[in-house]
């Protein structure tokens, strides 16, 4: 398996915000690896990073930071931006923070075309139109006219994702990409990602909260909490192997259908991410952990249960009671 | 009969888009001829392909949106009967992104008392207090209420959204997908506060979401949209245990469980996908319905409802 993208010991910070702590994770070329964890684990700015596009108080570090071979941490603003939306594309959470409300559908969508592939105007809309039905996006020359504000959060993101493939990139990091649509969209949206995948082995780093995705679709999963990466595994082992406390409380807050049941609270974690800052030492999910013992204050071990499942907890693999 | 918290009847609502210099405007059908009726205490869960309809359906009954077609009646009086003030008493939203619903620049603690400040007469003392009862509701710090939104996680801000929405007491609260821009984690802190707070308070939910699983845990009563209109209409279980209309059948064997290893169903639909702006003659369905038959594609089904529920299909028997 070829590594398209290496990431290690990644760092990010704002101001005194550590966002990012010592971040670790690998995508090969076909491949699609998942990334959960809870809202503001710092995510969606590990991907920022990746594509250079941190905000300007961000501050990124990194042991290994490599796309293909080729050093990001080295390529300066104007090399980046050549790979940015042509090798390497991102589908962005907000949807309107990256289409720009005053421009049609249309115009966004070529301008990444003509850009990077020098192509023609009409044929980059014919580019666009083709992608707008490949995402089932009906009347595509309409909605091509159309402003992002006019179309329903569903139709947005699928514009989104649409756009993100017009130069056909190599690695693409969607964050978030179906979780506007609903469960049919959804579906079919994956299943061309997975034909994408396979016809023209396209790498994934795909963000999600929704578990059913990544059980789904995920080659390998990262489980991210507080600016570390957790857990990691291939998808089989940590559905049914889960090992960091936080990876099994969050396996429990999923309500599975079929098996909900009404008016029965739905398991939780209680309590919220803590704020971390660079002096933060020991593990940072310990206020929330029913297995914390005194040690988890200090330097944290990261286990290796296979060759490829590994998790950052004090609790040995044969303490980690079954799920 | 106690008469329905919400009731609607024959609703219908139209945008007009330009699309381009020269060309005539398209009309998208949004909403069409949809009644339905919420009980006192119920939770009626609405789902539905995107671009449905579900989002504009509750901007209508949070009379953010004037139908072009039927009426909406809160509490048995006609909602373009109520002034402004009466109608937060009644009614009020929960919107899906805590980000952008929630004034960036204000403190939680004047977003969470906007409505209250709204009524007029209220004191400021009275405000004040109100306003930490409500935090403190919600599961907020009162300390959390000096701060802007920003400074906030998207589950807090979401409680404060919430805050927000019960400081009048209302005894409806439209919910439009409130958990989707959260995780696991806060989803299920934010969706056992929602039942916590019905139980205690007496409210009732409009709940649009997109999470079939969150639907089935929270609603008494599911309803189903497809272009516009309801095509099934059923108790939570029955709906869950046995779907009649052939949308609703794919929607369910499109949930992805989390279960490694199965891959994505093929949702069986084919490639056409539903045009708001064109819609199909016979059942609006039928270009993507494995099951139709040569009557689908002339003739519009009737909805025909039996002790099992309500159904738009040719093909599904009524008991
Ligand atoms: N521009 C910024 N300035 C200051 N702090 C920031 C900035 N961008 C992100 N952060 C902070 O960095 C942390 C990580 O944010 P990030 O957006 O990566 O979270 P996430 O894991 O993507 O969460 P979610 O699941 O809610 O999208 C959060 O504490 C966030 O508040
Ligand atoms: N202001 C508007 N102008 C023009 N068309 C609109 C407007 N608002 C919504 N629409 C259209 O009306 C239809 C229904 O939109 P709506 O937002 O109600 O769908 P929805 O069911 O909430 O979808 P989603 O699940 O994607 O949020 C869509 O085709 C949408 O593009
Ligand atoms: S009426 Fe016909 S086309 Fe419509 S859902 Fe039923 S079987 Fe399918
Ligand atoms: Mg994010
Ligand atoms: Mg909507």
């Amino acid at each position: 398996m070829t590594a398209l993208l290496e990431v290690e010991g990644l760092e990010i910070s704002f101001g005194s915000l550590a966002a990012v702590r010592g971040a670790s994770l690998q995508v090969n070329k076909g491949e699609t690896h998942c990334l959960v964890g809870e809202s503001g684990c710092g995510k969606s700015v590990t991907a920022l990073s990746i594509m250079g596009l941190l905000a300007r108080n961000g501050r990124r570090d990194a042991r290994v930071l490599r796309f293909d071979g080729t050093d990001l941490l080295a390529l300066n603003e104007r090399a980046m931006s050549r790979l940015r939306g042509n090798r390497l594309a991102m589908i962005f959470q907000e949807p309107m923070t990256s289409l720009n409300p005053a421009y049609t559908v249309g115009s966004q969508m070529i301008e990444v075309m003509q850009r990077h592939r020098g192509a023609t105007r009409a044929a980059a809309l014919a580019r666009a139109e083709e992608l707008l039905a490949r995402v089932r996006i009906t009347s595509p020359g309409m909605r091509l006219g159309q402003y992002p504000h006019q179309l329903s959060g569903g139709l947005r993101q699928r514009v989104m994702i649409a756009m993100a493939l017009m130069c056909s990139p190599e690695l693409l990091i969607a964050d978030e990409p179906t979780t506007a649509l609903d469960v049919t969209v959804q579906a079919q949206i994956l299943r061309l990602l997975s034909d994408l995948q396979k016809d023209l082995g396209l790498a994934i780093l795909l963000i999600t909260h929704d578990l059913g995705v990544v059980a789904r679709t995920a080659h390998r999963v990262s489980v991210m909490y507080a600016g570390e990466v957790v857990e990691s595994a291939p998808v089989a082992q940590l559905f049914t192997k889960p090992m960091h406390p936080y990876t099994r409380g969050l396996l429990d807050c999923v309500p599975v259908p079929g098996k909900v049941r009404r008016d029965q609270p739905l398991g939780s974690i209680p309590g919220m991410v803590p704020r971390m800052t660079q002096s933060f030492r020991g593990c940072a999910f310990v206020e929330r952990c029913t297995l914390a013992r005194p040690d988890c204050a200090g330097e944290i071990v990261r286990h290796r249960l296979a060759a490829q499942h590994d998790y950052l907890c004090q609790i040995p693999p044969d303490r980690v009671t079954a799920p | 009969m106690t008469t329905p918290l919400i009731e609607i009847r024959d609703v219908g609502h139209q945008f007009r888009v330009k699309s381009g210099l020269f060309a005539q405007p398209k009309r998208i059908v949004a909403v069409d001829g949809v009644s339905l009726s919420l009980p006192a205490g119920g939770v009626l869960g609405v789902v539905g392909e995107s671009g449905c309809g579900k989002s504009t359906l509750a901007k209508i009954i949070l009379g953010l949106i004037e139908p072009s077609a039927g009426e909406v009646l809160i509490d048995g009086r006609r909602l373009d009967g109520l002034d402004r003030r009466e109608r937060a008493r009644l009614i009020q939203p929960v919107f899906q992104d805590p980000y952008s619903s929630l004034n960036p620049r204000r403190r939680v603690r004047d977003i969470v008392g906007v409505p209250l400040v709204a009524q007029g007469g209220i004191a400021d003392g009275e405000i004040r207090r109100r306003v930490d009862a409500m935090l403190a509701r919600v599961g907020l710090d009162p300390e959390l209420g000096e701060r802007q939104p920003a400074e906030l996680s998207g589950g807090q801000r979401q409680r404060v959204a919430i805050a927000r929405a019960l400081v009048l007491h209302p005894r409806i609260v439209v919910c439009d997908e409130p958990t989707s821009a959260l995780d696991v984690s806060v989803q299920a802190q934010i969706l056992n506060l929602l039942a916590e707070l019905r139980r205690e308070l007496g409210l009732s939910y409009l709940f649009i979401s997109h999470n079939l699983a969150v639907v089935e845990h929270v609603a008494s009563e599911v309803a189903v949209m497809y272009l516009g209109r309801i095509v099934e209409r059923a108790e939570t279980e029955t709906l869950f245990r046995a779907p009649r209309h052939p949308y609703t059948k794919a929607l369910l064997a499109s949930v992805l469980t989390p279960e490694p290893g199965l891959g994505i169903p093929d949702t069986e639909l084919g490639d056409t996908m539903p045009d708001p702006a064109n819609i199909p003659p016979g059942c609006r369905f039928h270009p993507r319905c494995p099951a139709a038959i040569d009557r689908c594609r002339s003739d519009a089904p009737m909805p025909r409802r039996d002790r099992r529920g309500l159904a738009e299909c040719h093909l599904v028997e009524m008991a």
